[in-house]
C-alpha cells in the first residue's frame, strides 16, 4: 500500500519537474521574443529619422548655392533664390520671439512664485498643457478671424502674432519648471535680506534659473522656425521683397509648402535646399539647447 | 509698490494664457456661426462638400482626420511601447542618452519636413513595394480587394496615417519612458527576485503600475496626430470623396482642407463652414488632450501619495 502510493508521487514529481521546465522554457522564449521586438522597434524609430536626415541632405545639399541667399524667389522655371523667404521668415520668428518671450516669463513666475493657491494658477497649467499640443492650423484661424477680417487684409504682424502665440505656452512650460529646480534656500536668504519679492524674483531666481529659460526660448524658436499653418492664412505669401509688416509676407515653410505641390522641377529643387536649411536650424537649435542644461 | 506691480504683471501674463483659449472658442463659433445656424450638427453627417453649388458638409474630412489618426494610433502605440522598453530596461547604459536623444530629435523635425519627405520620397516607394503587390493579390477578393484599390501613386489615407505615426512615436515614447522610470526600484526588484524575465517584469508589474501614464501618453500622441496639418496635407491627395474605402484612394482631412482651401474661401458660407470645421478639430483634440492631461495627473498624484 505505502509503495504504490510512493512510486505514483515520484512519477507525479517528474512530470511535475518536466512540466515545470517546459513552462521555463515557453516563459524564456516568450522573454526572448519580446526583447528581440522591443529592440526591432528601436531600430524602427531610430531608421526613420537617419532616413528622413538622409534624403534631406542628399537632396538639399544640391540646391544649396550663394544665390539662394541673395535671389527672390523665381516665378516658375526661372532661376532664383529664397532671399525675401529667408528674410520674412527671421523677421517674423525674431519678433513673435521678442514679442511672446516675456508673456511667457511672467507667467511662468506666477505659476512657479505666486501661484500657491487658490484657482488661477492651476486652471492656467492645465489650460498651457492643452495649448501646447493644440493644432497650430487653429491659431491660424483664430489670428484670421480676429485681424485679417477686420484690418481685412493678410499681413506680417497677423503671422507674427500667430506665432507669437505658439511661444507663449513653450516658454511659460519651461520657465515654471526651471523656476522651481531652484532651491528654496536662496529665496530665503534674499528675503532674508530684506528684498522685496519682485527684487527676489529678478535678481535671483529668474538669475538661477538663467540657463534654463534661455533653453525654453530656444526651443521655442527652434518650434516656430518650422511652423506652417498658422502662417498659411495669416502672413500668406508673397514673391518680392517685402520689409513692410503690415503686407503679406513670405516666410520659408509657406514657400515650401507652394513650392513642393508645384509641378515645377526648379521650385522643388528650391523647396528642398529650404527643407534643408530649416533642419539644420531646427535640428542645431535642439542641439544647442540640450547642450546648455546639460552643463548645468 | 514695485511689488504689488510686478505681481499684477505676472498675474496678468496667466490670465492671458487663459484668455487665448477663450479667444480661440469664442472666435471660432463666431466665426462658424453662418454655417452653424445653416446647418446644426447635421453637418458633422453630411458627406457633400460643393463649393460651386455652396454646399458644405464635414463628414468627408471628419472621416479623414479619424482614419488617419487611428491608422497612426496602431502603428505608434506597438512601436513606442517598444522603444520605452528597450530604453528603460534593455539599453545599456551609454547608449540610453544618445538613443534617447535621437527619438526626442525625431519629435523636434518640423512637420512639413515630414510632408516632403512623404511626398516625394516615401509616398512613391510605398506604392510600388506595398501596394501593388497587394493590389495584384487581392485582385477579385471581396473587401480586401476594395480596401487596396485606386491609382498607385502612394497618396492617401495610409501614407497619411503612416506619416503621422512616424510623428508621434517620439512623444508617446518618451511619455512611456518618462513614467516607466517613475516605477519604484523596489518594485521590479522583488518580481526579479522571485525568478521572473525582464518581459514579464514589464508586463506584470510596470505597466499595471503606470497605466494612466501610458493611456495619458497615448491621448497626447492622438491629440497630435488629429491636429497635425501639413505632413497630412502632402500626402493625403486632397480629394472630398468617400465612395471607396481603400486606404490607397486620396482623401481630405480637416486640417488639409483648411490648408488648402481657406485662404481662397470666399467670405460667407464656403468660409464659415471651414471654420466650423477647425470648431471640430479644437473641440475633439481639447476633449482628448485634456484627458490625457488628466490621467498624467492622477498618476503623478497617486505617485505622491504612496511616496
Amino acid at each position: 500500500m505505502s509503495t504504490t502510493s510512493t512510486s505514483q508521487k515520484l512519477i507525479s514529481a517528474a512530470e511535475l519537474a518536466q512540466a515545470r521546465s517546459a513552462r521555463y522554457a515557453t516563459r524564456k522564449r516568450i522573454n526572448q521574443i519580446a526583447l528581440t521586438l522591443s529592440l526591432a522597434a528601436m531600430a524602427f524609430g531610430v531608421f526613420w529619422l537617419v532616413w528622413i536626415l538622409w534624403e534631406t541632405l542628399r537632396l538639399g545639399l544640391g540646391g544649396l548655392s550663394l544665390t539662394l541667399f541673395t535671389e527672390m524667389t523665381p516665378p516658375p522655371n526661372e532661376a532664383g533664390g529664397l532671399a525675401n523667404a529667408l528674410f520674412g521668415s527671421f523677421t517674423m520668428v525674431m519678433l513673435s520671439t521678442f514679442i511672446g518671450t516675456p508673456v511667457g516669463i511672467l507667467a511662468g513666475i506666477y505659476l512657479a512664485e505666486y501661484g500657491k493657491q487658490g484657482w488661477l494658477a492651476p486652471a492656467t497649467r492645465f489650460v498651457n498643457d492643452i495649448l501646447l499640443s493644440a493644432p497650430s492650423i487653429v491659431i491660424g484661424l483664430f489670428v484670421y478671424t480676429v485681424v485679417v477680417a477686420y484690418f481685412k487684409s493678410f499681413s506680417g504682424w497677423a503671422g507674427v502674432l500667430a506665432l507669437a502665440l505658439i511661444v507663449v505656452p513653450v516658454v511659460i512650460r519651461t520657465t515654471e519648471n526651471m523656476l522651481l529646480l531652484v532651491p528654496a534656500s536662496l529665496r530665503e536668504a534674499a528675503y532674508a535680506l530684506g528684498a522685496p519679492k519682485w527684487k527676489v524674483i529678478s535678481l535671483v531666481t529668474l538669475r538661477a534659473a538663467r540657463t534654463g529659460v534661455i533653453t525654453g526660448v530656444l526651443l521655442a524658436v527652434a518650434r516656430i522656425a518650422g511652423e506652417t499653418a498658422p502662417l498659411l492664412f495669416t502672413a500668406l505669401n508673397n514673391q518680392f521683397w517685402n520689409g513692410d509688416l503690415s503686407k503679406p509676407m513670405a516666410s520659408l515653410p509657406v514657400t515650401i509648402f507652394k513650392f513642393a505641390m508645384s509641378p515645377y522641377e526648379n521650385w522643388q529643387q528650391l523647396a528642398w535646399a529650404a527643407v534643408f536649411l530649416i533642419t539644420v536650424a531646427v535640428l542645431g537649435l535642439n542641439i544647442l539647447a540640450r547642450v546648455l542644461t546639460r552643463q548645468k | 509698490m514695485a511689488d504689488r506691480l510686478f505681481a499684477w504683471l505676472a498675474r496678468g501674463a496667466a490670465l492671458l494664457t487663459l484668455a487665448m483659449l477663450l479667444g480661440i472658442l469664442i472666435s471660432l463659433l463666431v466665426g462658424a456661426w453662418p454655417s452653424i445656424s445653416q446647418y446644426g450638427l447635421g453637418f458633422l453627417t453630411r458627406s457633400v462638400w460643393d463649393p460651386v453649388q455652396n454646399e458644405y458638409g464635414g463628414l468627408v474630412m471628419i472621416y479623414g482626420t479619424l482614419a488617419t489618426s487611428a491608422i497612426a494610433l496602431l502603428i505608434a502605440v506597438p512601436v513606442s511601447f517598444g522603444i520605452a522598453l528597450f530604453l528603460t530596461e534593455l539599453s545599456p547604459a551609454w547608449l540610453k542618452r544618445p538613443l534617447g536623444t535621437a527619438i526626442e530629435l525625431l519629435a523636434a523635425v518640423p512637420s512639413i519636413v515630414y510632408g516632403m519627405w512623404g511626398l516625394m520620397v516615401f509616398g512613391p516607394l510605398l506604392a510600388s513595394w506595398v501596394q501593388q503587390p497587394l493590389q495584384s493579390l487581392f485582385k477579385g477578393v471581396p473587401y480586401l480587394g476594395a480596401l487596396v484599390s485606386g491609382p498607385p501613386v502612394g497618396i492617401g489615407i495610409l501614407s497619411a496615417g503612416i506619416i503621422l505615426a512616424i510623428m508621434i512615436i517620439p512623444f508617446i515614447a518618451a511619455v512611456m519612458r518618462d513614467v516607466f522610470e517613475v516605477t519604484p526600484a523596489l518594485l521590479k526588484e522583488s518580481a526579479y527576485g522571485l525568478g521572473s524575465t525582464t518581459w514579464e517584469v514589464v508586463w506584470k508589474v510596470v505597466l499595471p503600475y503606470t497605466k494612466t501614464g501610458v493611456l495619458g501618453g497615448i491621448m497626447l500622441g492622438l491629440g497630435r496626430a488629429l491636429g497635425e496639418t501639413m505632413a497630412v496635407t502632402f500626402v493625403i491627395g486632397n480629394m472630398n470623396q468617400l465612395n471607396s474605402l481603400s486606404v490607397f484612394e486620396a482623401a481630405n482631412s480637416i486640417t488639409s482642407a483648411l490648408a488648402n482651401e481657406f485662404a481662397e474661401a470666399g467670405e460667407g458660407l464656403h468660409q464659415a463652414s471651414l471654420i466650423y470645421l477647425g470648431l471640430v478639430l479644437f473641440f475633439i483634440t481639447f476633449v482628448v488632450l485634456a484627458l490625457s492631461k488628466l490621467l498624467l495627473n492622477r498618476l503623478q498624484k497617486g505617485e505622491g501619495a504612496r511616496a
